[in-house]
């Protein structure tokens, strides 16, 4: 049995804010990554993929908060860990997360080296320079970065050249997880595709073990990763290999998504694109039954009126959302 | 007479140079192009091969350092404040950054009043401007109802770009240039967004300038493509001919570079870039 190094059962997480409207922004999301496996996670902007991110490594700081399921990661259930902890002990090391806008975080009076070198510190305060010197070379010279770059500020580097660097950063204390949230959706496609050759690269070389890749690029998830969720309004709607849900969708909105992709292939020209009409409901309120009913065109009476619907299992991990399909 | 093929936005030898001594950049680099009434014209290429500049060229928003430009035929003179007012109402623009384009204290509704007062809103009823802006909303699929009162903030990113799209519509210019406007929002709005462009472009004959770097959206709206490589046009044509028959290796890498479906993404033959 291949081992499973994250393992999340039926999450729920919301943000409290200060009216009391609480958003919930995770719903009963379960998901598996196993060793050597990448999982991607689809979906438009705003239906919770960073939040299920910091959901899923236990990283409740105000206002994200914990409601209720449970998170195992390597075999260690982390669900009712100090979140101070979490951040001392167990991101960097065995999970390790880069933030959407991570690339244009850096401060920028900081070169790179300095950067590091507070990375570093941060876990283990006896490193000596000289020690975090020699790691980071041997590191930028392993993924392909010029060593100059450590030596640059963040203003001298190109986006892609920034985001590799973050990427090579955040694996420095070798972590079994990588959790990227749109590493590449603010670079143009050559950068993008050096970004995606790096990732796909650490996982290949076993330098990580798994990864999440988060993105609303459905084409690309499809070139990278094994398996595919797709989220709707906080919650999963269809998850199963790439190529299933990909080629094959079964839930309403996969299908709609898959439907308005533009590609450079011959023929797309001549293609009809579907949008799908509307926009995702206010997680402050979801709607009971399916979430995505307003917007679908194949809805019924029942799609409101039972209060949840489950995910239909059709084994192997393929699962969807739906009572019509 | 505009006959539907004549020139309607044309530059020689249009070079820009920012800056001075070591620190100088030669952003566009004697380009020459000839767009014809409401065609569809794509610019791709990299970051920083000059598009953008390119687009604020054309748009007078930053003076060419060598070269010209004519405008339906004649010499473009926006020499004077009311000329470059005039030009301003045949050629508008939408950028990557909606949120930027907008003064964000000012209500949706008088965004687009101030439109309908830039045309002729002088002698324009209050209900017929009401019925304007219905359209313009509409025409974007959403409902003037709902944006009444509301401020640019609270739009997502999909539904700002929309708003500017319902502003061209009641501008009515001659040309768009739209630099990127959907590369900062969603996969899954951006066939909402194309789709728009090509309606403005079929119901209105608006000329359309669209800027990308993604050859794959290029290929999906236009007629006509030019391929930008550090501020020149190295390769152009119709769509067909340059995404299905590329000539210069720069174009295929283009191409290579967006992530496919039915055809191979080839990760191997990546060269990682040292800058
Ligand atoms: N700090 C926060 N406080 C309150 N609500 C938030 C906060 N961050 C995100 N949200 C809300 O949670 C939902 C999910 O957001 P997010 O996880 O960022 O989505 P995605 O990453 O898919 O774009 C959205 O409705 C968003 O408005
Ligand atoms: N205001 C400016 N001052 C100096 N250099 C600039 C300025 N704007 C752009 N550049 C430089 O000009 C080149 C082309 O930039 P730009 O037109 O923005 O390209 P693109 O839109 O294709 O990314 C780049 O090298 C960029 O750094
Ligand atoms: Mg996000
Ligand atoms: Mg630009």
């Amino acid at each position: 049995m291949p081992k499973v190094l994250l393992d999340v059962n039926e999450l729920s997480t919301k943000y409290v804010t200060r009216f009391h409207e609480d958003v919930y922004a995770v719903d009963r999301v379960s998901l598996k990554v196993e060793e050597g496996k990448s999982l991607g996670i689809a979906g438009e902007s705003g239906c919770g993929k960073s939040t299920l991110a910091l959901s899923m490594m236990g990283y409740y700081f105000p206002p994200l908060h914990y409601v209720s399921g449970d998170i195992c990661l390597d075999g260690k259930n982390i669900t009712k860990m100090d979140p101070d902890v979490i951040r001392r002990k167990i991101l960097g090391t065995e999970i390790s997360y880069i933030p959407q806008s991570a690339m244009n975080a850096l401060n920028p009076t900081q070169k790179i080296l300095n950067f590091i070198q507070d990375v570093i510190w941060a876990h283990n305060p006896k490193a000596t320079k000289e020690e975090i010197l020699n790691l980071a070379k041997e590191r930028f010279k392993l993924l392909g970065l010029p060593e100059s770059v450590l030596y640059k500020y963040p203003v001298e580097l190109s986006g892609g050249m920034k985001q590799r660097t973050v990427i090579a950063v955040s694996v420095i204390l070798g972590p079994k997880v990588l959790i990227a949230d749109e590493p590449s959706s603010a670079l143009d496609v050559t950068s993008q595709k050096m970004v995606i050759k790096m990732l796909v690269d650490l996982m290949q070389s076993g330098f990580i073990k798994a990864m999440v890749f988060i993105t609303h690029e459905l084409p690309l998830l499809y070139n990278v990763v094994d398996d595919i969720m797709v989220m709707y309004a906080g919650q999963i709607v269809e998850k199963g290999t790439a190529d299933e849900v990909v080629l094959d969708p079964l839930h309403p909105y996969s299908r709609g998504l898959m439907g308005s992709l533009i590609v450079p292939e011959e023929g797309m020209r001549e293609q009809k694109l579907i949008a799908i009409p509307g926009a995702p409901p206010n997680l402050k309120d979801p709607p009971s039954g399916c979430r995505f009913a307003a917007r679908c065109k194949y809805v019924i009476p029942q799609c409101t009126k039972i209060h949840t619907i489950d995910m239909q299992e059709l084994g192997n991990g393929r699962a969807y959302r739906c009572i019509f399909y | 007479m505009d006959n539907g093929s004549g020139s309607c936005l044309k530059c020689v030898e249009l070079t820009k140079v920012y800056g001075m001594g070591r620190t100088k950049t030669l952003a566009v680099d004697h380009v020459s192009l000839e767009i014809h009434n409401k065609e569809i014209v794509s610019i791709v290429g990299e970051s920083g091969s000059g598009k953008t500049t390119l687009a604020k060229l054309l748009l007078g928003l930053t003076e060419p350092t060598e070269g010209e430009i004519y405008f339906l035929g004649k010499k473009r003179d926006i020499s004077t404040h009311k000329k470059r007012l005039e030009y301003w109402k045949n050629i508008q623009a939408i950028f990557q950054d909606p949120y930027s384009s907008f003064n964000i204290f000012r209500k949706i509704d008088d965004v687009l009043l101030d439109c309908i007062n830039m045309r002729d809103g002088k002698n324009t009823p209050r209900e017929e401007k009401i019925r304007m802006m219905s359209e313009a909303c509409s025409f974007v699929n959403m409902k003037f109802e709902e944006l009444t009162n509301k401020y640019p903030f609270e739009l997502s990113g999909g539904q700002m770009q929309r708003l500017m799209i319902a502003r061209v519509f009641l501008l009515k210019p001659k040309i768009l240039i739209a630099d990127e406007p959907t590369s900062m929002i969603d996969a899954c709005s951006r066939a909402t967004i194309l789709d728009m462009l090509l309606k403005l472009n079929a119901e209105e004959g608006t000329t359309l300038i669209f800027i990308t770097h993604d050859i794959g959206l290029a290929y999906y709206l236009s007629q006509t493509v030019y391929i930008m490589k550090k501020g020149r046009i190295v390769e152009s044509g119709t769509a067909e001919e340059v995404i299905l028959h590329p000539k210069e290796a720069y174009t295929k890498r283009l191409i290579s570079d967006v992530p496919k479906i039915r055809e191979e993404w080839d990760l191997s033959t990546v060269v990682y870039s040292t800058e």
